[in-house]
């Protein structure tokens, strides 16, 4: 314990730049968007407190944007704003407006009529009465609406990191992915931080301000508007092409890492989510993407892979991985799961890929439809003999394969399955195998060798490029190590790589990373 | 002063008020008396243009109210309503100054009126600062009645002012009530539903049933001369209090036994009710008191068996 807080400590010293900037980054966009939406929901409570027959309306279209789930918003956004600062905005705006309209509404609705009749008794104008009278009584309302606001924000803030917009989700994400505790902790901590704080300081100026906040309205959009310029200090850079890497690559050093060391490539680099990253490449948001030889998107956006003429990938062979409990439990398991050993090639997965990714097909369809025609399917013989736990990351290929594992262990054995699928990172999905949670999930060799075991440089060095002597060295450092069993590989190679549009990767001729890394110093 | 011609209200097809007429007279103390949805309240918000009529004139002063701008008409007339209707957010020195703000006065016009009313009123300037809701009921309505009478308006509109009070409070309020100067030269259109109220405050009493007047007149005149049944149905229940209350010494004053004293130390004014001679005279160890008539300078005493026995002259000569 003693030790992890040391070393948090260390983490956060370490990166106490990027952790500053990340900081500045989520509280620009945190309030930018309550800016806007403060100036748009406001009006637009006050209109319909008063024409009531609107708020049914317009309460109940913020009330359908708030149960969006954020990011399919931001998925949605992305065609129309493009990847950054902008979608993310807009989202956060999205989640912003239902607090502050329906409290304004809810305020002023709940002023006493009796008050507002003796206001307008009096002779006070329409005007007069929604600033002298309805506006600071509804004041405490409306506020908690902001409050409630501002802590939604901070918190859907840390999605901004997956479409390119930064802030402290850089840190959440990819340490999520690389199972790095440290690097959660301090982005989560942080985050977490200003949402009790920014609630704290808004609770204090709702309690301050009930008798005075005549002028209390005046400071709020000031310190606002103040806030809100935080975002704009740390993105004033930017370069000849920029690259989008999601959290994962940031952090591995067959990754974001090892582009540097060993090529010593420097691009402007934005952290973005697998989900969206082809696309935003695609529609010529980005320039260079980190993804996968067998994503089926490549095929879908025209995008080609550079080659990694420095061999900082290691090879990715996928293979099933089950603890050797499991293995134990169902002995005819491992026969079952090697049927489909050396049936899928490249090209098979991602034409497979293509079919899920972007014709939409279910993984389930796709998953039979080969294994039909590879005469591999048999009846399901709905068996009571144990139930085998499958899991998988979340990402299509995986789901594929879990399906055909689904359906081979169905119909060739007695046993029943339940799938855990959309597991997340790797690390959610090793430990849920350690832990005993799921019986069995595809891995890449190379995930193995570089994130599990994080190999030393020297031994990396001696097994890179030998696709056999990385299977054969996680085989048995697992079986020591964690007592997790290596079956035989599926046959495709689903390594990292970098990606390019096509027609620009010919028109700058670049072929390799290394072209890319001249390119990229050339004319500066 | 005040003149409602042929005054209609409809919410969708309930006539709240139904082409009504009436006129208040500068000075007067006019009642608008009713149960709950007879359409007094609603008459007396189209006064100040709360409420729009459908149909009929309005003219205060001469000038129809429709032709005014709402606002400068309600800065003009104050506004007395049952719950107050203080601004919580303001101090009762702000609440005050509410009007007299709009008027643009300047600051230290509106401080030296302010104490005025306060004193008048019987509330201690230290309430200057705090906010209504540290105030009692009581000291509400009289910081409500302040804030109403501060531009020194001609026309008073009062809306059940007393209505939300306990009956202690009530009762002194109202005594109150009557005895400032500050009243007595406004013309007054007041709300009610308590009968009582009506018979003490009013010059005159409008009775209103389903949007229509039954009877307008003087307290003595619906007591003795009903219109109809329903007037002389709604009086029923409290008819003899009511008549203590509404007839004065001057009424009867002939009908008294003429002892006439010398000394008018002490004497009462023959401007009091039957009911107050009463109260004097019961709370006197000599069963007795004095009362002058200032008209022709006569001084008579009266006894609680005399006042009765010619109350009851009147009452049988009144009848119809």
């Amino acid at each position: 314990m003693n030790e992890g807080q040391q070393s948090l400590l260390d983490f956060m010293r370490q990166e106490s730049g990027k952790l500053a900037s990340q900081t500045l980054t989520h509280i620009g966009l945190t309030f930018i968007s309550l800016l806007i939406a403060i100036a748009i929901g406001l009006p637009l409570g006050i209109l319909i407190a008063h024409k009531r027959k609107l708020s049914g309306t317009v309460l109940g279209i913020a009330g359908v944007f708030q149960t969006i789930p954020s990011i399919a918003l931001l998925g949605f956004l992305i065609p129309v704003l493009g990847i950054g600062a902008k979608p993310a905005i807009f989202a956060l705006l999205v989640y912003a407006f239902l607090p502050i309209i329906r409290n304004t509404y809810t305020g002023i609705t709940g002023v006493d009529a009796t008050i507002k009749e003796a206001a307008r008794g009096m002779g006070m104008s329409y005007s007069q009465i929604l600033f002298k009278v309805e506006l600071p009584l509804a004041m405490p309302v409306i506020l908690a609406g902001i409050r409630t606001a501002t802590v939604i924000n901070v918190g859907v803030a840390t999605l901004a990191s997956l479409i390119a917009a930064g802030g402290l989700g850089e840190f959440i994400f990819g340490g999520i992915s690389l199972n790095n505790t440290n690097m959660i902790l301090a982005g989560a901590i942080p985050a977490a931080l200003l949402a009790i704080i920014f609630d704290f300081l808004l609770s204090k100026v709702q309690n301050i301000n009930f008798k005075k906040v005549r002028t209390g309205i005046k400071v709020i959009p000031a310190v606002l508007l103040i806030l809100a310029c935080f975002y704009f200090i740390p993105t004033a850079y930017a370069g000849k092409l920029t690259a989008g890497f999601t959290p994962e690559f940031m952090g591995r050093r067959d990754g974001d890492l090892g582009l540097r060391d060993k090529y010593g490539l420097k691009i402007h680099t934005v952290v973005i989510s697998d989900a969206v990253m082809y696309k935003a490449a695609y529609e010529k948001h980005l320039d260079v993407i980190s993804g996968y030889s067998t994503d089926g998107r490549l095929k879908a956006f025209d995008l080609i892979v550079l080659k990694d003429d420095k061999n900082i990938f290691p090879p990715y062979y996928a293979a099933p991985i089950v603890s050797a409990e499991a293995l134990k439990k169902f002995p005819q398991l491992e026969s079952t799961l090697n049927i489909l050993a050396g049936k899928i090639d490249d090209s098979t997965m991602t034409s497979l890929n293509y079919k899920v990714d972007y014709l939409h097909q279910s993984p389930e369809k796709v998953a039979m439809d080969f294994l039909i025609a590879k005469r591999l399917y048999k009846q399901f013989r709905n068996g009571n003999a144990g139930t085998v736990r499958i899991g998988s990351k979340i990402f299509g290929e995986q789901y594929i394969l879990a399906e055909m594992y689904t359906m081979l262990i169905k119909g060739y054995t007695d046993y029943d399955v339940s799938t855990k699928t959309g597991l997340g990172g790797t690390q959610i999905c090793f430990g849920a195998l350690k832990n005993n949670q799921i019986d069995v999930y595809p891995e890449y060799t190379g995930t193995g060798l570089l994130v599990m075991l994080s190999v030393k440089p020297k031994i990396l060095d001696s097994l890179v490029l030998d696709k056999d002597k990385v299977y054969n060295y996680v085989r048995e450092e697992f079986k020591t190590k964690y007592d997790i069993q290596w079956l035989k590989p599926i046959g495709f190679n689903n390594t990292y790589a970098l990606m390019m549009r096509k027609s620009e990767a010919k028109n700058l001729k670049i072929k390799t990373i290394s072209d890319l890394k001249r390119y990229l110093e050339s004319n500066k | 002063m005040i003149k409602i011609e042929n005054l209609s209200k409809h919410f969708g097809k309930v006539k709240a008020v139904d082409g009504i007429s009436f006129e208040v007279k500068a000075g007067e103390n006019l009642i608008l008396l009713g149960t709950s949805g007879c359409g007094k309240t609603t008459t007396l918000k189209m006064i100040n243009r709360l409420i729009e009529p459908t149909k009929g004139k309005i003219t205060v002063n001469g000038k129809n109210v429709t032709e005014q701008q709402p606002e400068d008409l309600r800065r003009g007339m104050g506004y007395v309503l049952q719950n107050t209707g203080l601004f919580p957010h303001y101090t009762v020195a702000e609440n005050i100054a509410i009007v007299p703000q709009l008027l643009k006065w300047d600051k230290k016009h509106i401080d030296k009126r302010t104490r005025e009313l306060m004193h008048k009123l019987n509330l201690d300037s230290k309430y200057l600062p705090i906010y209504p809701e540290q105030l009692s009921g009581g000291q509400q309505q009289r910081v409500g009645l302040a804030r109403a009478l501060m531009a020194d308006p001609p026309v008073l509109l009062m809306d059940e002012p007393f209505g939300a009070l306990d009956p202690v409070t009530r009762f002194n309020i109202r005594k109150e009530f009557i005895e400032l100067d500050e009243l007595k030269r406004k013309t007054i259109i007041m709300v009610t539903h308590d009968v009582q109220e009506a018979f003490e405050l009013g010059d005159r009493i409008c009775l209103m049933d389903n949007g229509k007047i039954m009877q307008a007149g003087t307290p003595a005149e619906l007591l003795f001369k009903p219109a109809n049944n329903f007037v002389r149905g709604f009086l029923k229940e409290q008819r003899l209090q009511l008549e203590f209350k509404a007839v004065k010494l001057n009424d009867i004053w002939d009908l008294l036994p003429s002892i006439k004293t010398r000394s008018a130390a002490g004497a009462i004014h023959c401007n009091c009710t039957v009911w107050e001679t009463l109260e004097i005279i019961t709370s006197r160890k000599e069963n007795a008191v004095a009362a002058t008539n200032p008209v022709n300078g006569e001084t008579k005493t009266i006894t609680f068996t005399q006042l009765i026995s010619s109350f009851h002259q009147y009452q049988n000569s009144e009848a119809v």
